[in-house]
Parts: structure tokens; C-alpha cells; sequence
């Protein structure tokens, strides 16, 4: 899951005194050089929006847009009555909270288990290999899974097997209940040590001073990690629980799509599969469209409700 | 530190014992995949079929990177995924870090108006469609451009490396203006040189980023094969590997009869995973610093 931290961008700057259209002929190198990108960014980024238009007609490639035929909220209408819709919703939810859930918790355990770690050496190389999988594409990333859970001579069976714990090999991707928790736990397998790294920052910064008077009262390690480290980083782990709950719609669909088949799709269908599905495999351009803008605006809300509760909590955040 | 190991209490004893078994366990979890990957990809098709490679290969061959990379469909792909990675993190870094410098301006009047237009994006996102019918409308469908000029500045990368720049003394952007250097040169033989840390980690970020990309592969040019990527690739045949109908394991299958050596789709996925991976595997333990440090550049003012 994205960590979605970003320093404010847009500060108060004092009104010029020279009349603005001299000062921006004075300016024309600055302008030269930002005002081209901005043009790029309004092309990539905002002409986009102007296509939700789409959701509003049938559309139909070829004509122009006056000659579509234009149908109001017919598309989101179809939409509501979807069944296929509240199926996805119901994924993208449960997939996206069980990742959020374990990869929070296992991150957290994480840095609290490295951060025990005396042995230097011992405590680098951990690390650097924990990050490794997040620099991996998913493409690779499923490739491993897919192989880790395959029934001929996958490591999951195997060792299952050499256990007796089961007799048989599991064909784990085609069980549909199952590929909630193998996303989930993919997602744990490739983000753990990334996402504890923010966590180890934030237990680094804690005010040694405080385990030197724990030490003092005879508390021992654990119940210093219970009550120093883990009060001192709650504020970072609300802060990263509530900015994740504003991406719960837009979290990724390269592990769905990549893992999926069709045994499990009625549980692997997420946003974006679907919008694919119809758009692009059916050329139901102008529904797909609608379903486009209601994960947009219903993320926006989510991102921008998180915002404000975590304003509303003392933390400063974006804009 | 050292007074406190010499009486290690009991609790001490059984903390230890859990966290280095965690991590130890944890270090497996996450590198038994590699290298089963790895052992597989070197060792002979047939024989990985009959299961039990784990971290070596039993049949060591180097038939499945031989077939692999003597396609022309591999070779061109691997062509394709260097150029884009290259090209796109160097236009990215440049273009972002001039913006970022115009924004870091205090004078420049557009300054406010620009950073909201940027920071705007973070939070809208026009959609799949939409999109997808800009991108034909530019005429950036089966087009190589389409993997550069789309992501080319992007907010999150923009905003990094501004609030690096404005860290920086202004007193030596001062002094080479009374010099009577011009905004760009200043960008150029000051700002540049000394943004050089970020410079790196973005760049690193983007060329990740670029080489792991395999969507817009897959959705603007999929329809050329000149045009398909190393990630494409392997996506293709990752998706295969259920079907088995995909056209280069039938190519490689035809291939093979006839001769002695035979290859399977386990085979040549893991190969191609190999093939796919090594780069970033290869420059990971040297640049790991850099990467951490975008996380903490990005974020977490405290």
C-alpha cells in the first residue's frame, strides 16, 4: 500500500508590489522554464476529467461529441443495479482492509523485532534484505507466488505435505474464498520491511531518557517495548491508519489482475478489472466511464475526510 | 549497553531467542523464492517438472537462457525497457528539478497558481477510460512516447525535490545572480550540483518505477510487438501459464522438437523472471541507501 506522506507545497507568499504583468515579463526565463510542464501536466492530468463527460452519453467512438447522444445519469443508474458492482465493491473493501490491517500490524511487530536487534551487521543486512521485494515489479512478484503455491513441487504444498497436514497439494489460487488472504498475505510477503521503515524512524527519534528511567524502575525489555516504544509511535501509526483509510478504494489491482483466473474472479474483481472488463474487452466505454467517476469521487472524499480528521487531531497534513 | 549484557535475565534470554528466529525466518520467507527461481531457471526443463528443486539446480543447464535470449521477441523487449527506463528518468529528473526550482522562486508571481495545479493532481485521477481515449486522441497509442511523456513531472517527485531546493543557502543563488548569471544558468551550474543526493533517489525512483511498469504496455501498445516490454513479457506469460495457449511458449515448444532439450512454461517463467529481476537485484545492495532516503525526503515532517 502507498504511504501517502507529503510535505505541504502551497504556502502564503506576499502580494508583489510591482504591477503583476511587469514583474512576469521580468519573469520570462522562470516562465519558460515552469510553464511548458504545466501545460503538460493540464493536458495528462485535467483533460482526463473533462472525458468523465463520457459517463453522461452513449458514447459512441467516431462521432463527434455533439452528434453522442446524450443520457443523464442512465450509466450510473445501470450501475447501482449491477450486481457485478456490489461484488467489486465488496472485493476492492475486504482486500484493501485486510491489507491495510496485516500490513500495518506486521510492519509495526517488525520494527519493534529490528529494532531489539543488537547485532549490527546482523541488523543491516535484515533490513536491506526485508526492503528487496518492494523494488520488485508484481509481475515478478505473482510469478513467485504463483510458482510458491503451485501444486507440482510448490514450497506451500511441500512443506504442508512433509508435515501431514495435508495428503494431497492444495490448488490454493483456485479456491475463490482463499484469494482474499493470498493477496493479503503476498502483499504482507512484498511490503513488510518497507513499510517498517517508517515506523523504525519514528522509534528511533524516542527520547532515550525514557528507557534509562524504565531501566531504573526494573522494567525489563518487553514491557519497555509495551510501555515506551509503542505509546511513543502511536500518533505515526494513527497518522498512517487514517491516511490509509482515505486509498481503501484506489489501493493497487496489478496483484488481482496478475493473480487472478477465472475460478476465483467472482472474489479477484476489483476497480480497475472491471473498468477494463467493460471498457476496454466490451467497449462499454461510456459505463465504464461512470464507474471510473464514482471511484474517483467516492477516494476523494475518503482522501479528503482523512485529511480532515487528521487535522482535526492535532497532525498537520498536505494541502 | 555493555553493563546491561552481562546480566542477561531470563526474559532477555527468550526475547533474543524470538526476535533472531523471526528475523531469520523472515530473511528465508523473503529469499526462498529468489532463489528456487533462480535454481529453476538453471536447471534442465524436464527434470524441474519432476518437482523437488529448492536452492540449487539438480540438471544445471543453460539451454532455458539460451532459447530465451536468442528470440528476437525477448531481445527487442529487454531493448525497449532499457530505453524507456533510461530516457524517461532522464527527462523526469531534469524536468522536474526546473520546475521545482521555478516553484522554489519566492519572487516568481505564477509560484502559488502552479504548486496548486500540481498538488491538485494528487487527488484526482480521470479514470481508465478517459484516459485511455487521451492517450489515443494524442496519437500515443503503439507509440514508444507514451512510456516517457505521460508520468514527466509528477507532484509527489516535484515536491520533493522543491522543498530540497529551498534548503539550500539562498546566499549562493544570490551571489551568482549579482554575478549576473540568467535564471537557467543558475538552475543549471548551481541549483543542479547541489540537488545531487535527490536528484539521485528520484532518479532511482523513476527508473524503478519505469523498468517495473508493465501496464501501459499492456493497454496503449499492446498491439505491437515492437513496442512490448520486458515486464509485458513476462505478464504474457505469466497469464499463459494457465491457458498454456501463449504464442511464444507454442514457439518455443516448436522450437525445441528435434532437438534434445526441451522447455516448459515453469521453465521459462522462471528464466524470464531471472531476466526480468537481475537488474534490479544487481543495483539494490549499492544505491539501498538511496532508496530508503526517498522515504524519509518525501515525508513525515515531524
Amino acid at each position: 500500500m502507498k504511504t501517502p506522506v507529503t510535505p505541504r507545497l502551497v504556502e502564503h507568499i506576499p502580494i508583489p508590489e510591482r504591477p503583476f504583468w511587469k514583474t512576469l515579463r521580468q519573469q520570462k526565463v522562470l516562465l519558460l522554464m515552469s510553464v511548458p510542464f504545466v501545460i503538460h501536466v493540464i493536458i495528462f492530468k485535467y483533460v482526463p476529467i473533462w472525458g468523465w463527460t463520457l459517463a453522461f452519453q452513449n458514447y459512441w467512438p467516431g462521432k463527434s461529441f455533439f452528434d453522442q447522444v446524450w443520457v443523464g445519469f442512465d450509466n450510473f443508474k445501470w450501475l447501482f443495479r449491477d450486481p457485478i458492482f456490489y461484488q467489486v465493491l465488496r472485493n476492492t473493501l475486504a482486500m484493501s482492509l485486510i491489507q491495510l490491517v496485516f500490513g500495518m500490524v506486521s510492519s509495526i511487530v517488525l520494527a519493534l523485532i529490528i529494532n531489539e536487534v543488537r547485532l549490527v551487521f546482523f541488523k543491516k543486512a535484515a533490513q536491506t534484505i526485508s526492503y528487496l521485494p518492494h523494488f520488485i515489479s508484481w509481475v515478478v512478484a505473482a510469478n513467485l507466488v504463483r510458482d510458491a503455491l503451485s501444486t507440482d513441487g510448490g514450497i506451500v504444498n511441500e512443506l504442508l505435505m512433509k508435515l501431514h497436514i495435508i495428503k494431497e497439494p492444495i490448488m490454493f489460487l483456485g479456491i475463490p474464498k482463499l484469494f482474499w488472504w493470498i493477496i493479503g498475505a503476498s502483499h504482507v510477503w512484498k511490503e513488510v520491511g518497507w513499510g517498517a521503515i517508517i515506523y523504525l524512524a519514528a522509534i528511533a527519534s524516542v527520547d532515550p531518557n525514557l528507557y534509562e528511567a524504565a531501566i531504573i524502575d526494573g522494567a525489563g525489555r518487553l514491557r519497555r517495548i509495551w510501555h515506551i516504544t509503542l505509546p511513543s509511535i502511536r500518533p505515526i501509526i494513527v497518522i498512517i491508519l487514517i491516511m490509509n483509510m482515505g486509498y481503501l478504494l484506489s489501493s493497487g489491482f496489478e496483484q488481482q489482475y496478475l493473480l487472478q483466473n477465472g475460478r476465483v474472479i467472482d472474489y479477484a474483481r476489483v476497480f480497475t478489472i472491471y473498468e477494463l472488463d467493460y471498457g476496454i474487452k466490451m467497449m462499454r466505454y461510456s459505463f465504464a466511464t461512470a464507474v471510473g467517476i464514482f471511484r474517483s469521487v467516492v477516494s476523494l472524499v475518503l482522501v479528503f475526510g482523512a485529511n480532515y480528521i487528521a487535522k482535526r487531531m492535532g497532525q498537520e497534513r498536505l494541502l | 549497553m555493555k553493563t546491561r549484557r552481562l546480566r542477561l535475565t531470563k526474559e532477555d534470554l527468550i526475547l533474543d531467542f524470538v526476535v533472531y528466529t523471526t528475523l531469520i525466518c523472515l530473511v528465508i520467507v523473503t529469499l526462498y523464492p529468489f532463489l528456487n527461481t533462480l535454481a529453476v531457471s538453471f536447471n534442465d526443463a524436464l527434470d524441474s517438472s519432476k518437482g523437488g528443486i529448492h536452492l540449487w539446480p539438480r540438471k544445471f543447464t543453460l539451454y532455458n537462457y539460451r532459447s530465451l535470449l536468442t528470440r528476437n521477441q525477448i531481445y527487442n523487449a529487454a531493448l525497449i525497457s532499457v530505453l524507456r527506463t533510461v530516457l524517461s528518468t532522464l527527462f523526469c529528473t531534469f524536468s522536474t528539478a526546473m520546475v521545482a526550482y521555478t516553484l522554489s522562486r519566492k519572487e516568481f508571481v505564477l509560484r502559488k497558481i502552479i504548486s496548486f495545479i500540481y498538488v491538485l493532481t494528487m487527488y484526482i485521477d480521470g479514470g481508465l477510460i478517459p484516459t485511455y481515449f487521451l492517450m489515443r486522441n494524442l496519437g500515443l497509442t503503439n507509440n514508444f512516447w507514451v512510456y516517457v511523456l505521460p508520468g514527466l513531472v509528477t507532484a509527489f517527485n516535484l515536491i520533493v525535490i522543491r522543498t530540497y531546493i529551498n534548503g539550500l543557502p539562498e546566499s549562493l543563488i544570490e551571489s551568482a545572480r549579482v554575478d549576473g548569471a540568467g535564471e537557467f544558468t543558475i538552475f543549471v551550474k548551481i541549483v543542479l550540483p547541489l540537488c545531487k543526493p535527490v536528484l539521485a533517489t528520484i532518479a532511482l525512483f523513476v527508473a524503478v518505477a519505469n523498468w517495473n511498469s508493465w501496464f501501459d504496455t499492456f493497454l496503449y501498445n499492446s498491439s505491437n510487438p515492437k513496442l512490448s516490454t520486458l515486464q509485458y513479457e513476462l505478464m504474457k506469460v505469466l497469464q499463459s501459464a494457465n491457458s498454456m495457449t501463449g504464442s511464444l511458449e507454442q514457439a518455443l515448444a516448436q522450437a525445441a522438437t528435434g532437438s534434445v532439450n526441451t522447455i516448459t512454461p515453469r521453465a521459462i517463467r522462471a528464466t524470464m523472471t531471472v531476466i526480468v529481476t537481475v537488474p534490479i537485484a544487481v543495483v539494490y545492495p549499492f544505491l539501498q541507501r538511496y532508496f530508503v532516503h526517498g522515504l524519509t525526503l518525501g515525508g513525515l515532517k515531524e
